[in-house]
C-alpha cells in the first residue's frame, strides 16, 4: 500500500518546459510513474518528454484524468499554480519550489482550506513509494520497497537516511519530505496519522530540525495515538540561536525551536532518538 | 533579512504610525546639526545593531545638549557593543540614531508575528513593555495576549477592542489603538515582514501612542517583489565572507570552530555540524550550496571556506540528487587549481554521477581524501584538523 499514492496514480507536472520540470519530468518517467501530461500557459499543443503539453490544469485534468500534480513553476508564480491546481480538482499536490513568500502560503492555505486537495510542500524533495511511484526530485535508485516509513522536513538528509537503509536491506513503504518551510501543507502530525493506519507500514523514521514546534505536536500525537515504533533525529543541534540554517523554516527564535527541546518532547513520547545522523539505519535496524 | 531600527520606523512614519523625530548619523561631525534639527531639549542617541540588549551595554545615551549629542555619537561610531544578543565579539556600530526623547505615563508590548502552528499573522500584546517578552512568556503565559489576524479580511475592530481593553487602556489611547494597529497590520502586510514588533509601545502624556523601539524583519522569500530593499542587504553582512556568499547566492553562516563544511542541502548541512561536534571537533561554518549549485557556485564556496584563516581542514559532504557528484568535484579542482590549498579536503560524496567524481578527485592527487559515509568523514576531518593545527 503505502500512503497517499500507488502505481495507477495518474500525475501531471506544472512547470515542465523548465529546466528543473523537464528534468524531472524525465526522471520520473524513468522511474516508471504514471505522468501523463505537462502543464506550462503559453506551451499548450507541444509535446515535452513524449507527454502532452496544455495550457491548464483543468484542460489537463480532463484530458487525462490525473489526480496528482507536481509543481516546478518558479516561486513567484507557485502560490497561483498550487491554487490552480485545487481549483482543477486535483487530489495531491506535491510542491517542489522553494522560496514562495510566507504571505503568499498563508493565503494558499485559506484558499486550500476550502478544496479538498492536499498539499506536500512547498521547498519539498516530493513523495515516493518505491518501486511503485516517484513524485518529485529524490534519486530514485536509492530507495526500496520495504515496510519502513520516511517523513522529513528535509531534502538530502533524507535521502542520506534512506540510503542507510537501504544499504542495510531495510525497505520504504513511502518516504514523504514535507518541505522546509515555516507555512507548508501536510505536517508531522498528518503522516505520522497516515502511516499509522497504513497496513504496509511496520515503524515511522521522523526527521525534523529546528525551527518552529512541528516536532513537539508530532510528539503529541506520537504519544497518544501512534502504536508503531518512531525513530527521530533532529538537525541542528550546534546551530546558532537567531540565524536562518539555509530553510526558511529553520531558525532558532529566542529559546524556541531548539533541537534539545524536540529530542525531548520525542523521547517523553516514546520516540527513539538517534544522536547521530550515521546511525538512523542501523537504530531503525535494532528497533 | 532584518531593518535597522532607523530604517523600520521610516517605514512606519510612512503608514502614519507616531514614531519619534530623529535623524540616523553615520559621520561623528553630523550630530551637533541633527540635533539642532529635531530641536527637542533632550534627544535619546541609540546605537543601531541587529541585535537587542542595547540599554544595558551602553546603547543607549542621552544627551542634553548638541556637545554632548556630538561626544556620544562619536563614542559610539565605530565602537563594537556587545550585548546578550550578540556574538562574544559584538557588533560593530556604524549608524546612531539620534531621536526626540519622549516624555512617558506607560509601556506596552505589541507585535505581529508569523504563527506557524496557526498559520496566521497573530498579533501578540502584553501589558508590560520594554521587557524581554520570551521571558514573560515563559514565566506568567496569562500575561501575553494573543489575536490572530485573518489574511484576507485585516483585524477586526472588535478583536482590537478585546486587546485594548485587556492592556487596560481607556480614554483617547483606547480609540487610538484601533487605527494603529490596522496601519501596523497594512506595513507588515505590504513590506512583507516576517517580524515586526514595537518594544516599547509608549502611551506619551498626551495619550498619543508612539512605536519608540521597532524591529522589522523581512520575509527573505518576498525580497525578489522588494527592490527598495535592495540597498540595505549589504548591511546584513556580518564579514566580508557572508557578502561574498550572498553574492552568489551560497547559503553561509559563520562559525567559531575549524572545520569548513561544504554541504548541499540545509538538513545535511546541519546534520553535518551535528556529527563533527559529536566526533569533538567544532565547525567553522554552516555552508548549503543548494539544491542545484552551479560549477562556479561550488568554486566560490570554496574560496569562501579556504578564506577563513581559521580552517584547519574542509568536510565535504554532499549527497547529490538533483546536483550532480561530478559538478563538486570539478569545483574543488578548479578551487585546489594551481597547487596553493594545503588544507586537508575530506570528500564524501554520493549520488548521481558518484563514481564518476570520485575517480576524478583520486586523480587530483594529495591532500584529498575521499570517504564513504559521514561518519568516517567526520572522524577523518575531526583528526585532521588536530594534525594541522599542529603541524
Amino acid at each position: 500500500m503505502g500512503i497517499l499514492i500507488h502505481n495507477e496514480t495518474r500525475v501531471i507536472c506544472q512547470g515542465i518546459t523548465g529546466r528543473a520540470g523537464g528534468f524531472h519530468a524525465g526522471q520520473m518517467l524513468e522511474y516508471g510513474t504514471k505522468l501523463v501530461a505537462g502543464v506550462t500557459p503559453g506551451k499548450g499543443g507541444t509535446l515535452q518528454c513524449g507527454i502532452p503539453v496544455f495550457d491548464s490544469v483543468c484542460e489537463a485534468v480532463t484530458e487525462t484524468g490525473a489526480t496528482a500534480s507536481v509543481i516546478y513553476v518558479p516561486a513567484p508564480y507557485a502560490a497561483d499554480a498550487i491554487m490552480e491546481a485545487a481549483a482543477a480538482g486535483i487530489a495531491l499536490i506535491v510542491c517542489i519550489t522553494e522560496g514562495i513568500p510566507t504571505l503568499d502560503m498563508i493565503k494558499v492555505k485559506k484558499y486550500l482550506s476550502n478544496s479538498k486537495a492536499l498539499l506536500i510542500g512547498p521547498n519539498s524533495p516530493g513523495i515516493i513509494s518505491p518501486g511503485r511511484c516517484k513524485i518529485g526530485i529524490m534519486p530514485g535508485y536509492i530507495h526500496k520497497q520495504g515496510t519502513v516509513g520516511v517523513v522529513s522536513r528535509s531534502g538530502t538528509l533524507t535521502y542520506e537516511a534512506v540510503w542507510q537503509l537501504t544499504q542495510m536491506g531495510i525497505g520504504q513503504s513511502t518516504c514523504i519530505g514535507i518541505g522546509g518551510d515555516p507555512i507548508i501543507g501536510l505536517g508531522f502530525t498528518d503522516i505520522l496519522r497516515l502511516f499509522q493506519n497504513d497496513a504496509e507500514t511496520s515503524a515511522i523514521v521522523l526527521i525534523g530540525e529546528i525551527g518552529g514546534s512541528a516536532e513537539e505536536e508530532a510528539a503529541e500525537v506520537i504519544k497518544r495515538e501512534i502504536t508503531k515504533p518512531v525513530i527521530g533525529f533532529i538537525s541542528g543541534s550546534t546551530a546558532p540561536r537567531g540565524k536562518r540554517m539555509g530553510h526558511a523554516g529553520a531558525i532558532i527564535s529566542g529559546n524556541k525551536g531548539t533541537a534539545a527541546s524536540k529530542m525531548n518532547a520525542l523521547k517523553n513520547a516514546g520516540a527513539v532518538i538517534v544522536d547521530s545522523p550515521s546511525d538512523i539505519g542501523k537504530t531503525v535496524q535494532s528497533a | 533579512m532584518k531593518l535597522y531600527e532607523f530604517q523600520a520606523k521610516n517605514i512606519l512614519r510612512g503608514y502614519g504610525i507616531r514614531v519619534p523625530q530623529g535623524r540616523a548619523i553615520s559621520r561623528k561631525d553630523a550630530a551637533a546639526k541633527a540635533y539642532a534639527e529635531i530641536g527637542a531639549s533632550r534627544c535619546v542617541v541609540k546605537a543601531q545593531i541587529f541585535a537587542g540588549g542595547r540599554g544595558k551595554s551602553g546603547g543607549i545615551l542621552f544627551a542634553d545638549s548638541p556637545v554632548e549629542a556630538a561626544t556620544r555619537t562619536a563614542g559610539m561610531l565605530g565602537a563594537r557593543i556587545v550585548t546578550p544578543q550578540t556574538t562574544p565579539q559584538g557588533a560593530v556600530i556604524q549608524y546612531v540614531l539620534l531621536e526626540e526623547a519622549i516624555s512617558i505615563t506607560k509601556e506596552l508590548y505589541l507585535a505581529i508575528v508569523i504563527d506557524r502552528s496557526l498559520q496566521t499573522p497573530m498579533v501578540v500584546a502584553c501589558g508590560e513593555g520594554g521587557v524581554e517578552i520570551e521571558e514573560v512568556a515563559a514565566k506568567h503565559p496569562e500575561k501575553i495576549i494573543k489575536e490572530p489576524i485573518d489574511v484576507l479580511f485585516g483585524i477586526h475592530p472588535f478583536q482590537v477592542r478585546r486587546l485594548a481593553a485587556q492592556l487596560k487602556l481607556a480614554g483617547v489611547s483606547f480609540v487610538k489603538m484601533n487605527s494603529f494597529i490596522v496601519n501596523l497590520f497594512s506595513a507588515f502586510i505590504q513590506n512583507d515582514c516576517s517580524l515586526l514588533e514595537i518594544n516599547p509601545l509608549v502611551i506619551t502624556a498626551d495619550g498619543e501612542l508612539c512605536a519608540l523601539d521597532v524591529k522589522m524583519d523581512i520575509d527573505d522569500n518576498a525580497l525578489y517583489r522588494h527592490p527598495e530593499f535592495e540597498p540595505f542587504a549589504a548591511c546584513q553582512d556580518a564579514t566580508p565572507a557572508e557578502a561574498l556568499a550572498r553574492k552568489h547566492k551560497l547559503s553561509y553562516i559563520g562559525l567559531d570552530g575549524n572545520i569548513g563544511c561544504l554541504v548541499n542541502g540545509a538538513g545535511l548541512a546541519m546534520a553535518t555540524m551535528d556529527i563533527i561536534k559529536l566526533h569533538g571537533g567544532a565547525p567553522a561554518n554552516f555552508l548549503d550550496v543548494g539544491g542545484d549549485a552551479s560549477l562556479e557556485q561550488v568554486t566560490q564556496a570554496f574560496k569562501i571556506i579556504l578564506s577563513d584563516p581559521k580552517v584547519k581542514a574542509v568536510l565535504i559532504n554532499i549527497f547529490g540528487g538533483i546536483m550532480k557528484c561530478d559538478t563538486i568535484a570539478s569545483g574543488i579542482i578548479e578551487a585546489t587549481k594551481g597547487g596553493g590549498v594545503k588544507t586537508p579536503l575530506i570528500v564524501r560524496l554520493e549520488g548521481t554521477n558518484a563514481d564518476m567524481a570520485r575517480k576524478t578527485l583520486e586523480r587530483a592527487g594529495s591532500g584529498i581524501f575521499c570517504v564513504k559515509d559521514m561518519k568516517e568523514a567526520a572522524r577523518l576531518a575531526v583528526s585532521k584538523a588536530i594534525e594541522s593545527n599542529q603541524s
